[in-house]
């Protein structure tokens, strides 16, 4: 039997679709059938233009409307599912989005659904990592329906365009419903930085910097010369240095940067759960002991107060 | 109102978790168990709401094997008001957890159901969500903060982008993330009085709940390790390889 999938986009605050959808792309490619993808959001307008023209999809489908607006779970759900038994897959990227509505659908479906895939061995096995990462359980989803997320950076985008854009089908905007409202978002933006999902390079810091303003000071100028995202270990974040959305590991965020430096950071299980793919590892730690040292591909032994400024110095260079 | 908090008892975190040999699952005898980090904070809310006079009664509810028996211990030391086991030896699947959960709800009756974001053993991340979807509440993942009003509920959740807050019309379900509180420490005292305070026993099948496994799990193994790398003696080697050796700068 042919495979139907789709997949479920996501938009950027900028309205356009986020880079993750190109990962979808990949993952999906293994799962061999026609591909559609879903955008939904307030306002889709530039981002359907986007998704038309991604290279061997069938058919874009097209729900925008207030109600959408939020990305509250209750009202991704009733976008989703008058569609979801046309399709054997639902795909969408692991993120805190992704992680609130699909496993709502797979219960109002009556499905188990797998979580945080990052390999695909055959339409109906997968592969997820399990115990902050330290397992990789292969799993069999025998449902009729398989809801995944997909843990993005473990499979690289589908580069390129489609030759012609493909059809753009309208859905209903779900009617509002009372159980759940947004009152309030407090975003916070990296001011002149890349995003920590898409940057080549980050640069983390953790407890070992002693205070938000070190944080800052010491790390911001090694970011601004890299061109990099900067990151946090669970207690940097705890301890104020940075804000949540920055905190890599476990119950974080994952990335998989060209280079990722750690500076100050022990290495728990947990943090390394984040960034253990990383391309490249460095790390700068005054205790020669420290875990982390077991994953740098280059550490540095020494005090980060003195390494981290003539570590930029010489990059200005 | 009452509050229900479903707590998992996993693999300590402080513990690496292993592969078997044969690869049939992971290792966990003789090793130490303790309740799922995310579920000792929605513990500890629930708690502090009764403090505050906004709850009445704090129910822990745990499904499992009689092992499980031990995080609901726990959970009463730590100031739960009552203890539920829904005791199941088969191997519980979110969608299947879930499903007991909807089954005790209808029978408890709470306003508010407090889970963890994810247990740490499965990093499924899933159950709550499940159990909002049946019982057609609303809910509210990620929490970092909890503040209850006159039949709403509000949450400021974590998410990629900040924090957001989300008004929910009671009953809810909310799960919680790392910054919604700081646990506190079971008592001696309290670890001993829990040690006598019932625990009432469920099965799925007076709950009228099929467990079965869903997913099949063929097998685990540890992931690829990184080879070994190298520590360097100053920033200029530093650089020197990443340039020319990594090419990554
Ligand atoms: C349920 C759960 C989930 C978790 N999820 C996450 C997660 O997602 N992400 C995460 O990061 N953690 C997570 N943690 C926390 C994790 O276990 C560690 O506690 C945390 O990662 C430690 O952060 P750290 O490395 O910054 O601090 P520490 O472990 O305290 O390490 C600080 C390091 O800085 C070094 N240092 C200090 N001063 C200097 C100096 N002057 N120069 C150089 N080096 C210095 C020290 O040698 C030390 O190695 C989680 C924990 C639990 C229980
Ligand atoms: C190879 C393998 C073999 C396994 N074998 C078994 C087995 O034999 N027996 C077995 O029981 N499990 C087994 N598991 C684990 C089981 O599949 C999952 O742990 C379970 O499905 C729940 O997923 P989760 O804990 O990640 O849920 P999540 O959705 O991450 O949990 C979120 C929250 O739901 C609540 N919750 C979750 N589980 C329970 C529970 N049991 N009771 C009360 N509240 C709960 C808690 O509040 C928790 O914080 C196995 C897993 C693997 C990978």
């Amino acid at each position: 039997m042919e495979n139907r999938i789709l997949l479920v986009a996501e938009l950027g605050p900028d309205g356009h679709l986020k880079s993750s959808l190109r990962s979808l792309l990949t993952a999906a490619k293994f799962l061999k059938g026609d591909i559609d993808v879903l955008v939904w959001g307030g306002d889709t307008t530039s981002a359907v233009v986007e998704a038309q023209h991604l290279p061997g999809i069938r058919q874009v489908l097209n729900g925008s409307g207030p109600t959408l607006a939020d990305g509250l779970a209750e009202m991704l759900c009733a976008l989703v599912r008058p569609l979801a038994r046309q399709y054997t897959h639902i795909l969408t990227a692991a993120t805190t989005i992704g992680k609130n509505w699909m496993p709502r659908l797979a219960a109002l479906e009556d499905v188990a659904m797998v979580s945080d895939i990052v390999g695909v061995e055959s339409s109906d096995t997968f592969i997820r990592p399990i115990y902050a990462g330290s397992i990789w359980a292969t799993v069999c989803c025998p449902e009729p329906l398989k809801l995944m997320t997909v843990r993005t950076t473990a499979f690289p985008g589908t580069e390129g365009e489609g030759r012609d854009p493909v059809p753009v089908e309208n859905l209903p905007c779900p009617a509002a419903l009372l159980q759940s409202t947004r009152i309030a978002v407090q975003a916070h933006v990296q001011e002149g930085r890349p995003s920590l999902e898409n940057a080549r390079v980050v640069v983390s810091g953790g407890r070992g910097l002693g205070s938000a303003e070190h944080y800052e000071a010491l790390l911001g100028p090694l970011a601004d010369e890299l061109n990099a995202a900067l990151g946090a270990s669970r207690a940097a974040v705890d301890l104020g240095y940075a804000s949540n959305d920055v905190q890599v590991g476990q119950t974080g965020k994952v990335v998989a940067p060209d280079l990722y430096i750690a500076i100050g950071i022990s290495g728990a299980i947990q943090h390394l759960a984040g960034m253990q793919t990383s391309r490249v590892i460095v790390a700068i730690n005054k205790d020669p002991d420290a875990p982390i040292f077991a994953v740098a591909d280059y550490g540095l032994v020494g005090d980060l107060n003195v390494l981290v400024p003539e570590l930029t110095a010489a990059l200005r260079k | 109102m009452k509050i229900l908090v479903p707590v998992k008892r996993v693999l300590d975190y402080t513990i690496k978790a292993r592969a078997k040999a044969d690869g049939s699952g992971v290792e966990l005898a003789g090793l130490k168990m303790s309740l799922n980090p995310f579920d000792e904070i929605a513990l500890e809310a629930a708690i502090r709401l009764k403090e505050v006079g906004q709850a009445t009664e704090v129910v822990a509810l745990s499904c499992g094997d009689a092992m499980v028996q031990e995080g609901l211990r726990t959970a009463l030391a730590l100031g739960a008001d009552r203890a539920l086991w829904v005791s199941s030896t088969e191997e519980l699947q979110p969608l299947s957890v879930a499903k007991l959960l909807h089954a005790v709800v209808l029978r408890e009756i709470p306003t508010l159901v407090i889970c963890g974001k994810q247990a740490i053993d499965d990093d499924a991340n899933q159950t709550g969500q499940m159990l909002a979807a049946l019982l057609n509440w609303g809910q509210a993942t990620n929490a970092a903060e909890i503040q209850v009003g006159e039949g709403r509920v509000d949450v400021v959740r974590e998410t990629d982008g900040g924090t957001e807050t989300l008004r929910l019309i009671l009953p809810a379900v909310i799960t919680t993330d790392l910054r919604l509180n700081e646990p506190r420490y079971a008592t001696l005292p309290n670890i001993m009085k829990a040690r006598k305070k019932p625990i009432e026993t469920l099965t799925p099948e007076e709950l009228g709940v099929t467990v079965e496994p869903r997913l099949k799990t063929l097998r685990v193994q540890e992931p690829p390790q990184r080879p070994a790398g190298v520590k360097v003696d100053s920033i200029a080697t530093l650089l020197a390889r990443l340039k020319n050796e990594a090419k990554v700068i």
